[in-house]
């Protein structure tokens, strides 16, 4: 479903600032994988992500999608086989939009838009449906302005929106990270939720190994712009916090140096 | 007395030329407004608008068909800024100055000069200072036109891709959305609407001038706030795109009206300009100061300060 062959990122290169953040991510997951992405601050998980997206260039290697080599196809032109939340609860909708808005140019990913109107009466009853299932509230605010709505709120559309288009693949970026622990519950649950009952490939990025071990039936390290421990199944469900940490020392040699990871073992 | 009298007799006159830069303020408020880009090229398309439209005309063209070369010709304009901007990476503000500069050299090219007349008397004209029943009805026609079309166009498909890209381009892009193609047809849509407002406006004067257009973008810009300011204070949360489109225009009006009345007043005519950018940094100006008078470091130093001194009288 999803091939990352030895891709090789760096950043201001030449620069004093030059950063490899990728030195040959090499990863194939099946039909159906939800990969959970854990490691240390600058470890390249985002940057990842970000390389599947297509927000720049790779230096090297290449992305392959349900067959399809994107290595060469700009970000909005990709955008027709993945869905993505982001981090920030602000970037994944449009503020001065309304809810149904939003969510008709979600239902649009991958089209050719012409001069049609841009939301029909029979999306709207979808729509409502839709929204009933998040228990939120907003199947009645459809007409309200995004910029309204809470960051957990806001999260739960977006991710609503990001497989509205079933997705070949779905990016999860840290996107419970903005979150009161209560609403990051929710909102994950929602996405286990989503991501079970549409059969979807999805890849998320924590720094919660409790929620990494939880979630997904595969789970990644990386460390250096590079994967160095990859679990899937069986073995995956039975890890623990300190198999993690224990596991991260013997590979990397060196004590994990995520504060926000190690503080938030529960 | 004579003065309240000037200044009625002035009035329809006033809201003609006030609804041809409400046209402007229109083209002014997709890329102010929309898609967020400070569009700088207006200036010089607003003079090319009307330049072509005087060419055309006096070279035996029907009026209607040189206003829509004004409108290509403003198209043409935003083309060149949208790729300036998006092909070779120049900030938005600097794209639209490099057009309009450039524009001039063109304006003085196409008018064999800096200046080129058209008298009503000798061409079948849509608008003149000479008959302003007529005129003003002609333009409250063209903006309702322009306001059904974009309201029609930016509520598509398409359109919606527009005010994505205006709002979030990070979200835009994760949906599809070529934001680069849609901030180009934005502009091309913005200057094509101001390039007609340079073709009636040349028609409303009599002529075409390559200094028309400087300092068109801060009326723009005028019209747009004191639209905004006002239709909020109506509407609050109505206030939606057909009424902020039409209070645009609306804007252009009482921007006009204003400027007859400290005209009537006494104020030298050469001040207008001044004045224009004074209102628009008081309305840009009064929320940002507004916003710090809630919340500033001297209101803090003043309440420690206080809450200290209590302490120290008990």
């Amino acid at each position: 479903m999803l091939e990352l062959h030895d891709i090789r990122k760096t950043f201001n290169r030449g620069t004093i600032n030059e950063k490899k953040a990728l030195n040959g991510v090499t990863i194939t997951l099946d039909e159906g994988d939800f990969v959970t992405i854990i490691g240390g601050n600058g470890a390249g998980k985002s940057t990842t992500l970000n390389a599947v997206a297509g927000v720049w260039p790779v230096d090297a290697g290449s992305v392959v999608i349900n067959g399809e080599d994107v290595t060469g196809l700009s970000e909005h032109k990709r955008a027709k086989l993945i869905g993505r939340v982001f981090q920030d609860p602000m970037t994944g909708t449009a503020a001065t939009m309304e809810i149904q808005e939003n969510l008709a140019l979600a239902a649009r990913r991958g089209q050719r838009r012409g001069l049609g109107w841009g939301i029909s009466r029979k999306e709207r009853a979808e729509y409502h449906e839709l929204l009933k299932m998040l228990d939120l509230g907003l199947e009645d605010r459809m007409t309200s302005k995004v910029g309204l709505l809470s960051g957990g709120q806001r999260q739960a559309l977006t991710l609503l929106m990001a497989t509205l288009k079933k997705p070949d693949i779905l990016l999860l970026d840290e996107h419970t990270a903005a979150l009161d622990p209560k609403t990051a519950a929710k909102v994950l649950e929602l996405s286990d939720k989503i991501i079970a009952e549409n059969h979807l490939t999805a890849m998320m990025v924590t720094h919660n190994m409790a929620d990494a071990i939880k979630h997904g039936n595969r789970l990644i390290m990386m460390n250096d712009g590079r994967i160095i421990y990859d679990v899937k199944g069986e073995e995956k469900k039975n890890l623990t916090v300190d198999d993690l940490l224990r596991k991260f020392e013997e590979v990397s040699g060196s004590k994990l140096n995520n504060d926000r990871m190690l503080l938030a073992n529960d | 007395m004579t003065q309240i009298q000037t200044f009625f007799n002035a009035l329809p006159g006033d809201m003609t030329q006030g609804l041809i830069w409400g046209l402007l303020a229109i083209g002014v408020y997709i890329t102010y407004k929309v898609i967020d880009v400070a569009d700088l090229t207006v200036d010089g398309t607003l003079a090319f608008g009307g330049a072509v439209l005087v060419v055309l005309v006096r070279a035996g063209c029907p009026v209607g068909i040189a206003l829509v070369g004004s409108f290509v010709a403003g198209c043409l304009a935003g083309l060149i800024t949208g790729m300036l901007h998006t092909a070779l990476g120049i900030p938005a503000i600097l794209a639209g100055i490099l057009t309009q500069i450039s524009l001039y050299s063109v304006n003085v090219q196409i008018l064999s000069g800096s200046n080129l007349a058209l008298s009503s008397r000798n061409f079948n004209l849509m608008v003149s200072s000479g008959e302003i029943t007529s005129s003003l009805l002609v333009v409250i026609l063209f903006n309702a036109a322009i306001i059904a079309a974009l309201y029609w166009f930016f509520g598509t498909e398409y359109g919606m891709t527009l005010r994505a890209t205006g709002c979030n381009k990070n979200m835009a892009r994760a949906q599809g959305i070529n934001t680069k193609s849609a901030t180009v047809v934005a502009l091309v849509l913005s200057n094509g609407i101001v390039g007609v407002a340079g073709g009636l406006l040349s028609q409303f004067e009599g002529n075409a001038d390559v200094n028309k257009g400087r300092g068109a973008i801060v009326i723009g810009l005028a019209a747009v706030i004191i639209g905004e300011v006002l239709g909020e204070l109506i509407f609050r949360k109505k206030f939606n795109f057909v009424l902020k489109l039409s209070f645009t225009a609306l804007g252009a009006i009482i921007y006009f009206v204003v400027m007859r009345i400290v005209l009537v007043m006494g104020l030298p005519s050469h001040w207008t300009k001044a004045l224009s950018a004074v209102i628009v940094a008081l309305f840009l100006g009064i929320p940002f100061l507004q916003n710090t008078a809630k919340s500033s470091f001297r209101r803090a130093g003043k309440n420690s300060r206080a809450a200290q001194d209590d302490k120290e009288v008990v």
